[in-house]
């Protein structure tokens, strides 16, 4: 055989070409940005970090003022960032379970109601729903005079939503360790139902007794300390509302829509899961005489859970990465502050590209990574 | 015949139980057990119906009954000056319909964009329907020449066409563009990079790892800032890159890594026989892949392209962030003109929007079903 046709030393000849191409480019790359950047002007480096930010941002989780740092201006976006994940993919989880299993109900009506909403949700651009929500639902509302209101506790108008604002006094700690103790001691007792009845068959109201644990504990603290923890509500004083919590609409449109558009694809993924376990399991079930609720509780949910989890993370990855959407309606997420604003006041674009992808990069890999566990973990085990 | 039945030596003796009374049949019958066949089912039921009126019922009012069909202005879609309530204002729609399809092209070439829309058309719908013959013409001639053919008429300043500027085109046309060049370039892209992350080369297969997982990891948005900001800075000086192309690299290089994924589903569903058969007949790399592996491999995996191509044309929306006016942007735009401001100008154009936008993804989605369940009937144990 000629050396030119033995397969490992073409392999090789490949690679080295491959390699050869990607480090040629990468040389380009670097030598056009060098002089680029030279030709315009622009500093490269992270030294902008330390540089006065001079803008304001509306929903701040940290204090920050206009005179802070870029690197300030980072850390305010990107907590802005996990908050709407974080908030949105519990309540996606929610709404996304409730949707999928009702649109397996035999209810024939409930059923066609939940699969006429994954329908018309997911064949609707994300972007359209969130500018939807936000020009047009949030725009038409009226003014802080005529705000709608809940019970006087809840206003809803187009400046926001102003909630009561929690105001933490003297002994609240108190309150809070007992809170905690409780939930501790709620676990204990599961913990320790579960053996028993492993080992004896015996049952246990475990859920009862933890509320009761939970609730009573905190009451009693509540109590003790003189009921330390008040609520400040928002008051109509002029034109705008004073006092209470104002949550911004950019806000509350991009909750909406990333809530309401994932939970369409969680509904299907849910809805799947729990038709992927054989009908002979529930079956078996019956006929051993578990209750449908502890058929579900017991047999079907955690098989369907097998099947559910993976591709639900690889939701909760999508909400997070489409929170970056909120540039468009102004909400001030890390790419809307940091890879907007922040880009256009330094036009230093491959430092800050290069911070804002890595963040999202990180949460990628931490999230496969603790997908990969679990999944080692709930593998079937098979002989 | 008395006697012949006292004879018998079979006799009933017992009489049979009574039947239970018949199931109320029809529509009754039919709510009665899929509706109301127990309190809780009742409860959902009434809930589900409070939900449709309080949904569906403002809807239909708003879109059809209430909606103003012609009119010349804002005056004619204001409920103090028709002197009744007012849905819908259509002749919005009426007068922004060319800027929403064809956005700032010049209005005398419009047959240009026209043509091309009608190529397209004319190419893909027998591309889609299995009965019609000759796909791999069909199939060379949408995924190769008329990209070719579509850049030439659209862009102009060859064979006497007036040049257009890609800064003028805009709304549905810069939508499908952005669309269906994702989708032409990801296909091939993405295989390519499937093959590349099984390839048995380590380097080759590090390469395509990184590059997957990197556009996968980080969302579109970035991506685009990336191709908007950064790539100029990458390119020599002298290299001026069109906005709308840079946008569409950014679109094509992030789809690849989705397409890639779902190509390499499809390639670990094959047998190892189907490798090893056409090795044992003397096959090569790409003669194995390109006539035994990937044949079958897309075939498994057409539902993933076709769910792949709904996720690239319902991001197409998001080029609007690096200011180029697709149809949505377009849609934007159109809110600002204050000859049309009026309460319900924005309900009209988002529902008119909504409606666009979800005939082409439900018609995508239906199709991938049909496809999967076509495929099926071949596949089924």
């Amino acid at each position: 055989m000629a050396f030119y046709n033995d397969p490992r030393l073409r392999g090789i000849f490949y690679q080295i070409v491959l390699i050869a191409v990607v480090v040629w480019l990468g040389y380009e790359f670097v030598i056009n940005a060098r002089d680029n950047l030279r030709a315009a002007k622009i500093a490269s480096g992270f030294g902008f970090l330390d540089n006065t930010a001079g803008f304001g941002i509306n929903q701040t989780l940290v204090p920050y003022a206009e005179g802070d740092s870029y690197g300030r201006v980072f850390v305010v976006g990107l907590l802005n960032t996990l908050l709407v994940a974080v908030i949105g993919i519990v309540l996606a989880t929610i709404l996304g379970f409730v949707v999928g299993i009702a649109r397996l109900s035999s209810n024939w009506l409930l059923a066609r109601l939940a699969g006429a909403y994954v329908e018309l949700i997911r064949n609707l651009p994300l972007l359209f729903q969130i500018l939807f929500w936000y020009l047009a639902v949030l725009g038409a509302l009226p003014g802080p005079r005529q705000s709608i209101s809940i019970f006087d506790e809840v206003f809803i108008n187009n400046r926001g939503l102003f909630i009561p604002h929690p105001i933490f006094g003297q002994g609240w700690e108190i309150v809070l360790a007992a809170l905690v103790i409780g939930v501790a001691a709620s676990i204990v007792l599961r913990v320790w139902a579960g053996r028993r009845q492993m080992a004896t068959g015996q049952p246990f109201p475990v859920l009862w007794t933890s509320v009761g644990i939970v609730a009573g504990l905190t009451l009693v603290a509540m109590i003790a300390t003189g009921f330390p923890i008040t609520f400040e509500k928002p008051v109509l004083r002029g034109f705008n509302f004073a006092g209470g919590l104002r949550v911004i609409p950019e806000f509350v449109a991009l909750l909406l829509a990333l809530v309401t558009y994932t939970a369409a694809f969680i509904a299907e993924i849910v809805r799947a899961g729990i038709l992927a376990v054989s009908h002979g399991q529930t079956e078996a079930a019956y006929s051993l005489g578990l209750k449908p609720g502890h058929t579900l509780r017991l047999v079907v949910v955690p098989q369907a859970l097998r099947v559910i989890v993976p591709p639900l993370t690889s939701q909760y990855l999508n909400l997070t990465k489409n929170s970056s959407l909120a540039v468009a309606i102004g909400y001030p997420d890390l790419v809307a502050v940091f890879a907007g604003t922040t880009l256009n006041q330094t036009g230093q674009a491959i430092e800050i590209i290069a911070i804002t992808m890595a963040v999202y990069l990180v949460i990628s890999l931490i999230t496969s990574l603790l997908m990969n566990i679990y999944n080692a973990r709930v593998r079937l085990v098979e002989r | 015949m008395t006697d012949e039945a006292a004879n018998l030596t079979l006799a009933r003796t017992e009489l049979l139980a009574a039947k239970p009374p018949a199931e109320p049949g029809g529509l009754v019958g039919w709510a009665r057990r899929n509706l109301f066949n127990s309190w809780f089912n009742a409860l959902l039921t009434i809930l589900s119906l409070y939900v449709i009126w309080l949904l569906a019922w403002p809807l239909v009012k708003f879109v059809i009954i209430d909606a103003v069909w012609d009119g010349a202005g804002r005056d004619d879609c204001l409920a103090d000056k028709v002197g009744r309530p007012v849905g819908a204002c259509w002749p919005f729609i009426q007068a922004k319909f060319k800027q929403l399809v064809y956005g700032f092209y010049p209005p005398d070439q419009y047959w240009r964009v026209n043509l091309v829309f009608f190529l397209g058309a004319a190419l893909l719908v027998p591309l889609l329907i299995p009965r019609i013959p000759h796909k791999p013409l069909n199939a060379v001639l949408f995924f190769g020449v008329f990209p070719v053919v579509a850049f030439f008429l659209l862009v102009g300043g060859v064979f006497g066409l007036e040049h257009v500027e890609t800064r003028a085109w805009g709304g549905l046309l810069v939508t499908l563009v952005v669309a269906v060049t994702g989708i032409v370039a990801s296909l091939p892209l993405g295989i390519l990079l499937a093959l590349g992350r099984r390839s048995e080369m380590p380097i080759v297969r590090m390469l395509c790892i990184i590059f997957i997982e990197f556009w996968r990891g980080v969302p579109l948005i970035t991506v685009l800032f990336f191709a908007t900001y950064m790539l100029p800075l990458f390119l020599p000086n002298n290299w001026t890159i069109d906005a709308l192309l840079r946008a569409l690299v950014g679109v094509a290089l992030f789809s690849a890594a989705y397409m890639a994924e779902v190509v390499r589903g499809g390639l670990q569903a094959i047998p190892r026989g189907q490798y090893e058969g056409a090795m044992a007949v003397g096959l090569g790399y790409w003669k194995t892949m390109g006539l035994i592996v990937l044949p079958q491999a897309l075939k498994l995996v057409i539902p993933g392209i076709v769910n792949n191509f709904i996720g690239l044309f319902k991001d197409t929306t998001l080029v609007m962030i690096v200011s180029i006016f697709d149809f949505l942007g377009q849609l934007r735009a159109t809110f600002s003109d204050p000859n049309w401001a009026t309460p319900v100008t924005l309900f009209t154009g988002f529902a008119f929007a909504g409606i666009v936008y979800w005939v082409f993804c439900f018609g995508m989605s239906r199709y991938s079903l049909f496809l999967e369940r076509r495929l099926q009937t071949t596949h089924r144990r």
